[in-house]
């Protein structure tokens, strides 16, 4: 790597750091309900909305209302947006003719976006209409993310109320987190990404004359619209020439821009954030990757301001950024080294002021190594799942750090609320395994952890290991499953692996060659994503409603201090032993032993 | 259950309008105002007919044109109509084998450069549709481009140099090369298609 490449890093990690604060600030003023005074003119609207709504801003909800009130609301956005997709070829906005989607296709889409999940089983540019992509994926990247925010939120408030019977009301809640704090970042950031060169357009495709033309072997289609195959049953192919080349184009600057700042991911276009229209520069990477890090490392700081303990929010976010450095670490070294084919087929590798070098396949030259590696651990480890390289192509381990951040439970940074409210589960669990060691009742934040809370976080931690080893193993026992896989060996079972990963926390990238629109995967996937999501929602807000109706108690000589470095090793120790436990021998058949069969090939 | 479908199903709707319709509309005024070239994919024309755009590849394969990255888009490559990478993982054989067909089209393009190959020259783009190269595999082709143009090489090595972007302010991304602009600037200086 070259002393740019540690200059690059070093430059996202301090603007990172340095937005985090303010922004965290600036949050924990919105849900406690005092605005300040430069967005207080958006208060006409936030009233206005909850008139027309009926709902009073004072009528706090219990646990039980609370999480019925996120269920009732999640269930609308599924069923909007699966009625936009079944319905799209009839609605307008739709300027170059996109069909219907299949109901399967259709189920899978609905869930991932309302459980702020984004896997792409479609392409975006050949699937989905304007009006789908802005009324359906694109609100929904804003209210699965919002959903999150509120979330958390309540999660606080159960900490801050003293035995009292209400966690506040989502639908402020929500409101607040949409038209304060996800709509103006989202303005100003969609903005800048045009003029980077992001398309913002309602205008159908682009056709431009090509410089050279083409000729290509293209699928002969028979009578019936199938691939035609001959008597040894190779598709029949005939030689096309083509002039012209046609340019999807779209309304995508304003939604990639939600796409990344509400840890959703759901690219506008097939290939995501590799595709020049989505990320065109690398500035529009820096700040696209910004976007992705942002809100979830700004939570930290608002849940300390909030619980009126900042070192408390400190000691979560130190806790994420170690474990997020040791993973970029090693993903960028395994791409910078590179794939040992290339030097055995007397390739130039080696990185320099004139190339990138290292393992180049599957990645753009505009953003090089560095840049991708570095976008695809801060996309898995927020549960963004966004790309701008395809980490199927990843070396082995390049790969198996996408996938490990997954499997952890999106707790390094994760998704925007869900996140921050996965770690402090994990808190909860390191301060009571710190309990058993000293023989004391363990204590979070002033609240007595009982068994009630430990149940619970136990749910939350274990559904989803359960979720991805459990489908994973149903995927590889299956026809359906074995023949999506585009990679032979080991790898293919990762490409399996990884899916699910990503699918049962929510994250929503892709190791690209897994043919996931099918109905067997869209269905797999599309529960698997439904469990992660609420198996951890509800267990959340039952643990806020337990610890909101407990008396607070001061800190004793036996309390456990929970902003220490100590406490920052443990909270970490318990994430990896857990995240270690339970995928090492799934990954020990996926990514390790590709490694080793990778650095054994001669 | 009934209490709370009122207010989900009008802040559902009243937040949709908001976000999904008044949000994109917003943005696409202020885009087509202000940065109506880059919000409509960044054209390049030339006498009233578009030649392509800056930010989406081509693809080239004649001598005197540079080349691009490989695109694994189907059914040709560079089909900005639907993006795609190889998804090839470092072990699959086909991976192998692209790339040493890849090799030997560009050694049989030029067997008197015998240089190392830069190794984007010879991999897939995540997108297909990669508008760069390295500086590294633009100079690899400059003895094959001042051949067949009949130019010095160092003219080509000048318009190499005059059409490599750096690191966008100084510090982020790699510095590359825009195949489309360079071999259109090769085209306008040799005067011919």
């Amino acid at each position: 790597m070259t002393g740019n490449g540690y200059l690059q890093l070093g430059l996202y990690l301090v603007v990172l750091l340095a937005c985090a604060w303010p922004l965290g600030r600036y949050m924990a003023r919105i849900y406690h309900g005092d605005i300040p005074v430069f967005v207080r003119w958006l208060r006409p609207l936030e009233r206005g909305i909850y008139r027309l709504a009926g709902v009073s801003g004072d009528d706090a909800m219990p646990w039980t209302r609370y999480t019925l009130a996120v269920l009732l609301f999640n269930l609308l956005g599924f069923l909007a947006v699966f009625a936009l997709q079944r319905l799209q070829d009839v609605l307008p906005l739709n300027p170059d003719g996109m069909a219907a989607t299949t109901a399967d296709l259709a189920f899978n889409t609905a869930v991932s976006f309302a459980t702020n999940t984004n896997w792409q089983a479609y392409g975006g540019e050949s699937t989905m209409s304007y009006l789908t992509q802005m009324l359906g994926l694109g609100v929904q990247n804003f209210l699965s993310a919002a959903t999150g925010m509120a979330v958390l939120i309540a999660l606080a408030r159960g900490f801050v109320q003293r035995e009292a019977a209400a966690l506040g009301n989502f639908w402020v809640d929500l409101v607040r987190s949409t038209l304060y704090i996800l709509l103006p970042l989202s303005i100003v950031l969609s903005v800048v990404l045009v003029s980077q060169g992001v398309v913002q357009t309602f205008n159908q495709h682009a056709s431009v004359q090509l410089v050279e033309k083409l000729e290509f072997d293209q699928p002969k289609l028979g009578d019936d619209g199938q691939p035609l195959k001959d008597a040894q049953g190779r598709p029949v192919t005939e030689t096309m020439t083509s002039a012209e080349q046609r340019i999807a184009v779209g309304p995508a600057a304003s939604q990639i821009a939600i796409k990344q700042l509400g840890s959703n991911g759901g690219g506008f276009f097939n290939i995501n954030s590799s595709h020049p229209f989505e990320n065109p520069t690398p500035l529009s990477n820096f700040l696209e990757l910004l976007a992705i890090l942002l809100i979830p490392a700004a939570l930290c700081i608002t849940f300390g301001c909030y619980d009126g303990d900042r070192r408390q929010g400190v000691a979560i976010l130190a806790a994420m950024t170690v474990i997020f450095v040791a993973m970029l670490a090693l993903c960028v070294g395994s791409e910078q080294s590179g794939n040992p084919l290339f030097e055995r087929l007397g390739l130039d590798t080696k990185a320099s002021e004139l190339q990138a070098g290292g393992n180049m396949e599957g990645k753009e030259t505009r953003f090089g190594v560095v840049n991708s590696a570095l976008w695809a651990t801060a996309t898995t480890a927020a549960s963004n799942g966004s790309v701008n390289a395809m980490h199927d192509s990843f070396t082995p381990l390049g790969g198996l750090v996408p996938m490990w951040l997954m499997q952890l439970g999106e707790v390094v940074f994760g998704g925007v609320g869900s996140g921050l409210y996965g770690m402090i589960i994990f808190a909860l669990v390191a301060v009571f395994v710190a309990g058993l060691m000293i023989g004391r009742t363990p204590e979070y934040l002033g609240k007595k952890i009982e068994a009630f809370e430990v149940k619970m976080a136990a749910v939350a931690i274990l559904v989803p290991p359960l979720v991805v080893l459990l489908g994973t193993a149903i995927a590889v026992m299956a026809d359906a499953g074995r023949a999506g896989t585009a990679n032979p060996g080991a790898h293919g079972f990762s490409e399996i692996l990884y899916a699910l990963s990503s699918a049962g926390n929510n994250n929503g990238s892709a190791f690209g060659g897994l043919s996931a629109n099918t109905p067997f995967y869209n269905t797999l996937l599309g529960f698997a994503m439904l469990f992660a999501r609420y198996w951890l929602i509800v267990p959340v807000l039952a643990i806020a409603g337990s610890l909101a109706a407990k008396k607070s108690i001061p800190p004793g000589a036996g309390t456990l201090p929970t902003h220490t470095p100590l406490f920052v090793m443990l909270l970490i120790g318990t994430v990896i032993v857990v995240g270690a436990l339970t995928f090492l021998p799934a990954l020990a058949l996926g990514p390790i032993v590709e490694h080793l069969q990778m650095i054994g090939a001669q | 259950m009934l209490k709370e479908l009122k207010p989900a199903v009008a802040i559902f709707g009243l937040l949709t309008l908001l976000t999904g319709a008044a949000y994109p509309a917003l943005i696409t005024g202020i885009a087509q105002g202000v940065f109506p070239d880059q919000a409509n994919g960044s054209l390049i024309v030339k006498d009233g007919k578009a030649l392509g755009s800056r930010l989406i590849g081509q693809a080239f394969s004649n001598a005197g044109h540079f080349w691009g990255r490989p695109s694994a888009t189907a059914p040709m490559p560079f089909n900005a109509a639907a993006s795609g990478g190889s998804n090839q993982g470092p072990l699959n054989p086909a991976l192998e084998e692209s790339v040493k067909g890849r090799i030997a089209a560009l050694k049989a393009s030029d067997p008197s450069q015998t240089a190392a190959i830069p190794v984007d020259l010879v991999t897939a783009s995540g997108s297909g549709l990669d508008p760069h190269i390295s500086v590294a595999a633009a100079l690899w082709q400059a003895p094959r481009i001042a051949r067949e143009r009949q130019l010095p090489e160092s003219r080509v090595r000048d318009l190499i140099a005059s059409q490599t972007e750096d690191r966008q302010l100084g510090v982020l991304g790699e510095p590359r090369v825009n195949v489309l602009e360079l071999n259109l600037s090769l085209d306008a200086l040799a005067g011919i298609r």
